[in-house]
C-alpha cells in the first residue's frame, strides 16, 4: 500500500501580473514528517507557503489533503482543513496582552456572546505552562521582545491543533534556547501525526530537523530529496545553482589603525552596565551574547536612540556628547538595526528616495535637490551594492529582505561614515545575499571604517570578524582575539553570570 | 505573437492609467460635463470654477504636506477665518494693505505654530490639538468682532476681486501655491522628509531626520497658506466675517483625498491635490448646471469620495503585486 500523502500540491502555478510566481510545482508532505523548502529569496518559497495557506489562489493545479483535492479561496479556509502558519513577519496587535493576541479572532464566549475572559485566563495559563513559557497572559505585547512574540506565534498555531504547519523562518528571531524548546516541540507535534512545512536560510537547522528537503529555485522545484541523502554543500548548490567557494570572503590582514571609537563604563539603568569597548580603523568587531544580554541596547544608545545614565564615549580621540541621532551622524558614526521593517525603511516611498535620506544635503543644487545629481549617485551605489531592482522609483517594500537591506546600508555609506555598526546585519536574508554582505562589511573595513557588527550566528563572528567581545547579562563577559575564536569559547563566555 | 503584443498593450495601459489615472478622470469628467451641459465649457464658466475652488485649494495644499507627514488640521477653517477678520480690522486700522496682508498670514502661522508645539511637545494626537484650536480659533475670531460683521472694507477687496490679464487674482495665488507645495515637496530636504515622517516616523528619526522641527516647519506654512486664504476670502466676500470657513478644512481634505494622498501617511502630491480640487469644483459646477437639488449633492459628493478612495487603494494593492512580479522576473535574469 502506498501511503497517502497529507498535504499534496500537483501542477501548481502561480502567475503575477506579467511573470510566473511558481511554474509545475509539485510537492508532499507525509503526516509526522518535516518538509523543509530551501531556496533564495524570490525562489517562490513564501508565495508557495501563502497559497497553502489560502492567502493566494493558484492559477492552475490542485491542492489534496489526504488523497482528496481541495479548494483553499481564504486562510479561514485553511484553517478549517487544519492547516496553521507561523508567519516570517510578526502579526501581533502591541497594545493587546498575550491572552489576547492568542485567541484574537477565537475568543472563548458564553452562550450570550459575551467574551469568556475567565476561560480565556485559563487557557492562557495552561498553554503558557504547557509550553514551558513564563510570561504573564496580562503582559502587553509592546513590552515583549522580539523573540517573546516570535514564540508566542508559534504557539498561537500551535493551539490550532492544525494537521498541517507552516512555518516561515521561525527562528529567524528568536534565541538559542528558544530554538531548542522549538525543535522539542517540532519533534513532539511529528510524533503526534503533524505534517510540517518549514523555511529556513539556516543549515545547521535544516539538517537538524528535515525529513525531507526541497529545494526551490526561480519558482520551480529543482529537487526533492530525504535529507538523509543531502549534505550542506549539495543543498547550497542547488539553491544557487553554482557552487559556493567559501561561505565568508577572505579578509586581508592588515594591522589596525588608530582607535576610532572609545567607550568608558557606559551604562543604561538596568540593561547594561559599565560597557568598555574599543573599535579601530580598519577593524571589525563582533558583539556576540544570547538575546537580552543587552547589546542592542548598546548600539541603541551609542547611535543616540536611547539615553544613556552614565559612561563616557569619544570618537577620535574627542569626547563627545550624545543626544540624539543627528549628534552621532554628525560624528561619522552609522547604525544599522535589528528592525529594519521599524527602524530602517519607509515602506511607502521607492528605492531611491530611501537611500538618499540621510544624506540629500550632498546633492543639493542652486535649486533644492539635484535630480540628476541624487539618481547617478544612488544608481553608483546601488550598482556597488549589486542591489537588485526594477528601477530606482521601485517601492523599496515590494523587494526582498536582502535588497532592502542593502538599500538601508546605501543609505548610510552615502554620508560615508566612519563608524558602522550593524545590528544583526544578515537577519532574514538568503545565503547568496548575505555573502555579498559579509564581502562588503570586509571591503569597508579595508577602506578604513571602523566595524561593529552584533549577531546571533556564531559562525558569521567567527568567518569575519577580528575580534568579539561577548556580553552577558548586560556587560561585557571577556574579549577574544581571533586566534581563540570558536562557538565553544563564545558560548562560555556568553553563558557567564 | 498576437497574444504577447496584446499582453503588452494591456501592461502599457495599465501602467498608463495607473499613474496618470487622475488625471484621466479629470478630462473624462470635462468631456462627460461638456456633453451634459453645452453652458459648462466656456472660458467664462471654468474662470469661475477655478475661482470658486481656488481658496480651499490653497488651504488644501497645506493639508496635504500635512497629510503626507502623518498630521492633520482641523482647525483649517477656523484659523482662516480669524486670520481673515485681523488681517481686515488691521486694514481698517492702518490702511495698508501690504500689513493688512502679512498681519493675515501671520496670524496663519502663529495660530498652527501652537498646534504644532502641542502635537510635537506633549505628543498629542494633531487631530485632538488642532481640534482644540478650532474652537479656540473660532472663539477668538467671534469674540473680537463681537459676533459682528465687518463691512466697507474699500481697497482690500481687490485681493479677492481684482484679475490680472483677466484672470482672478485668487486663481493666480491658487497657481503660485501650487507651484510653491510641488517644489517643496519634490525639491527641498523638508518635502523627502515629510514622507519619511508620514511613512515611518521611527525610522525616519533613526535616520537622522529632525522630526518635530520638520513638523513644526509643516504646520507654520500650512497656517500661512491658511492666513492668505482668510485674506483672500474676506477680500472677495467684502466683509469681515467670523463665521467663515467652516468646513474648509473638510473640502480641503477631500480634494487631497481625491487627488491620492494616503491618510496613513507618506503619499500624497501637488498635482494631484490641484487635480483633485479641480474634479470636486467640476463636480460641484455641473450638478449646479444640471439644476440637481443641493442637499442631494451633498450625497453624491459623499458617494464620489468613497468611489475614488476605493479606487485608489484597490489600484495600487494591484501595482504593489505587479511590482512584485518584476522583482521575481529579474530574479530569473540574473
Amino acid at each position: 500500500m502506498v501511503d497517502v500523502p497529507l498535504l499534496e500540491l500537483r501542477g501548481i502555478e502561480k502567475l503575477f501580473p506579467g511573470v510566473k510566481a511558481l511554474s509545475e510545482m509539485s510537492f508532499a508532505v507525509q503526516a509526522g514528517s518535516v518538509h523543509v523548502l530551501c531556496g533564495e529569496n524570490g525562489a517562490g518559497k513564501s508565495t508557495l507557503c501563502k497559497i497553502i495557506n489560502g492567502i493566494y489562489q493558484p492559477d492552475r493545479g490542485e491542492i489534496l489533503i489526504n488523497g482528496k483535492p481541495v479548494v483553499l479561496r481564504d486562510p479561514l479556509e485553511a484553517r478549517s482543513h487544519k492547516i496553521a502558519m507561523i508567519f516570517q513577519e510578526l502579526n501581533f496587535i502591541p497594545e493587546f496582552t498575550v491572552e489576547q493576541n492568542l485567541f484574537l479572532g477565537n475568543e472563548p464566549v458564553n452562550k450570550f456572546g459575551k467574551i469568556d475572559w475567565a476561560a480565556m485566563r485559563r487557557q492562557t495559563v495552561a498553554l503558557l505552562e504547557q509550553e514551558g513559557l513564563p510570561y504573564r497572559p496580562d503582559t502587553k505585547l509592546k513590552d515583549l521582545s522580539v523573540s517573546d512574540i516570535q514564540m508566542l506565534e508559534i504557539i498561537k498555531a500551535i493551539s490550532y491543533q492544525a494537521n498541517i504547519l507552516i512555518m516561515d523562518e521561525p527562528t529567524s528571531a528568536i534565541s538559542t534556547k528558544e530554538v531548542e524548546l522549538l525543535f522539542r516541540k517540532i519533534a513532539q507535534l511529528k510524533s503526534q501525526g503533524v505534517g510540517i512545512v518549514y523555511i529556513s536560510h539556516k543549515m545547521d537547522e535544516i539538517f537538524r530537523i528535515a525529513d525531507e528537503i526541497s529545494v526551490l529555485r526561480d519558482g520551480r522545484l529543482i529537487d526533492t530529496r530525504p535529507a538523509s541523502e543531502l549534505d550542506i554543500e549539495t543543498v547550497i548548490k542547488l539553491m544557487v545553482g553554482r557552487k559556493m567557494e567559501s561561505v565568508f570572503p577572505e579578509k586581508k590582514p592588515q594591522a589596525p589603525g588608530p582607535v576610532l571609537l572609545d567607550v568608558q563604563k557606559l551604562s543604561q539603568g538596568k540593561t547594561f552596565r559599565d560597557v568598555s569597548f574599543q573599535l579601530r580603523q580598519g577593524e571589525i568587531v563582533g558583539f556576540a551574547g544570547l538575546m537580552g544580554a543587552g547589546r542592542t541596547e548598546v548600539v541603541r544608545a551609542l547611535f543616540g536612540l536611547d539615553e544613556i545614565s552614565s559612561g563616557t564615549i569619544s570618537i577620535k580621540g574627542q569626547p563627545v556628547t550624545i543626544r540624539n541621532v543627528q549628534d552621532s551622524i554628525e560624528h561619522g558614526v552609522a547604525m544599522l538595526s535589528e528592525d529594519r521593517k521599524r527602524y530602517g525603511i519607509i515602506p511607502v516611498r521607492d528605492v531611491k528616495e530611501n537611500m538618499s535620506l540621510s544624506s540629500l544635503e550632498r546633492v543639493m543644487g542652486r535649486f533644492g535637490i539635484d535630480h540628476r545629481e541624487e539618481r547617478k549617485r544612488d544608481t553608483e551605489m546601488s550598482r556597488r551594492l549589486n542591489v537588485k531592482t526594477p528601477s530606482l522609483e521601485t517601492l523599496i517594500s515590494s523587494l526582498s529582505g536582502g535588497n532592502q537591506q542593502k538599500i538601508v546600508l546605501a543609505k548610510w555609506l552615502l554620508r560615508t561614515p566612519d563608524i558602522l555598526l550593524l545590528d544583526e546585519p544578515t537577519r532574514g536574508i538568503d545565503v547568496g545575499a548575505k555573502f555579498e554582505i559579509y564581502k562588503l562589511i570586509t571591503e569597508l573595513a579595508s577602506e578604513g571604517k571602523a566595524v561593529l557588527m552584533i549577531s546571533s550566528e556564531m559562525e558569521e563572528l567567527i568567518g569575519v570578524c577580528d575580534r568579539i567581545y561577548v556580553m552577558s547579562k548586560g556587560r561585557i563577559s571577556g574579549e577574544l582575539q581571533r586566534k581563540d575564536f570558536s562557538q565553544e569559547n563564545i558560548m562560555k563566555l556568553a553563558l557567564i553570570g | 505573437m498576437a497574444q504577447r503584443f496584446s499582453d503588452m498593450f494591456l501592461a502599457f495601459m495599465s501602467k498608463l492609467t495607473s499613474k496618470y489615472s487622475i488625471y484621466l478622470i479629470l478630462l473624462a469628467m470635462l468631456v462627460i460635463c461638456s456633453l451634459l451641459s453645452p453652458a459648462f465649457f466656456s472660458a467664462k464658466n471654468l474662470s469661475n470654477i477655478s475661482r470658486q475652488i481656488s481658496i480651499t485649494t490653497i488651504i488644501s495644499f497645506g493639508m496635504t504636506m500635512l497629510i503626507i507627514a502623518g498630521l492633520i488640521d482641523l482647525a483649517a477653517g477656523s484659523v482662516m477665518a480669524l486670520a481673515g477678520i485681523l488681517s481686515v480690522a488691521i486694514y481698517k486700522a492702518t490702511g495698508s494693505l501690504v500689513i493688512a496682508m502679512v498681519t493675515g498670514i501671520v496670524i496663519g502661522i502663529a495660530c498652527n505654530l501652537v498646534s504644532g508645539f502641542v502635537v510635537t511637545r506633549f505628543k498629542t494626537p494633531p487631530f485632538i490639538a488642532t481640534l482644540a484650536m478650532m474652537t479656540s480659533a473660532r472663539g477668538a475670531a467671534l469674540l473680537y468682532t463681537n459676533g459682528q460683521n465687518i463691512y466697507q472694507l474699500d481697497q482690500f477687496v481687490i485681493f479677492g476681486q481684482g484679475d490680472i490679464f483677466g484672470i482672478p487674482t485668487p486663481v493666480i495665488v491658487m497657481v503660485i501655491i501650487s507651484l510653491v507645495t510641488w517644489y517643496l515637496l519634490n525639491n527641498t530636504r523638508f518635502g523627502r522628509h515629510l514622507y519619511a515622517i508620514g511613512g515611518n516616523e521611527d525610522a525616519a528619526r533613526a535616520s537622522g531626520i529632525k522630526v518635530n522641527q520638520t513638523k513644526m516647519t509643516a504646520y507654520a506654512i500650512s497656517g500661512a497658506f491658511v492666513g492668505l486664504a482668510g485674506v483672500l476670502f474676506m477680500s472677495r466676500v467684502n466683509a469681515g466675517l467670523p463665521n467663515a470657513g467652516i468646513g474648509f478644512e473638510f473640502d480641503a481634505m477631500t480634494a487631497s483625498i481625491i487627488g491620492g494622498t494616503s491618510f496613513s501617511g507618506g503619499v500624497g502630491t501637488a498635482m494631484g491635490t490641484l487635480v483633485g480640487a479641480f474634479i470636486m469644483g467640476f463636480l460641484n459646477n455641473i450638478m449646479n448646471l444640471l439644476g440637481i437639488q443641493s442637499y442631494l449633492q451633498q450625497i453624491i459628493k459623499g458617494g464620489i469620495i468613497v468611489i475614488a478612495v476605493a479606487y485608489d487603494i484597490m489600484s495600487k494593492n494591484k501595482k504593489t503585486a505587479s511590482q512584485l512580479g518584476n522583482i521575481e522576473e529579474r530574479g530569473k535574469e540574473a
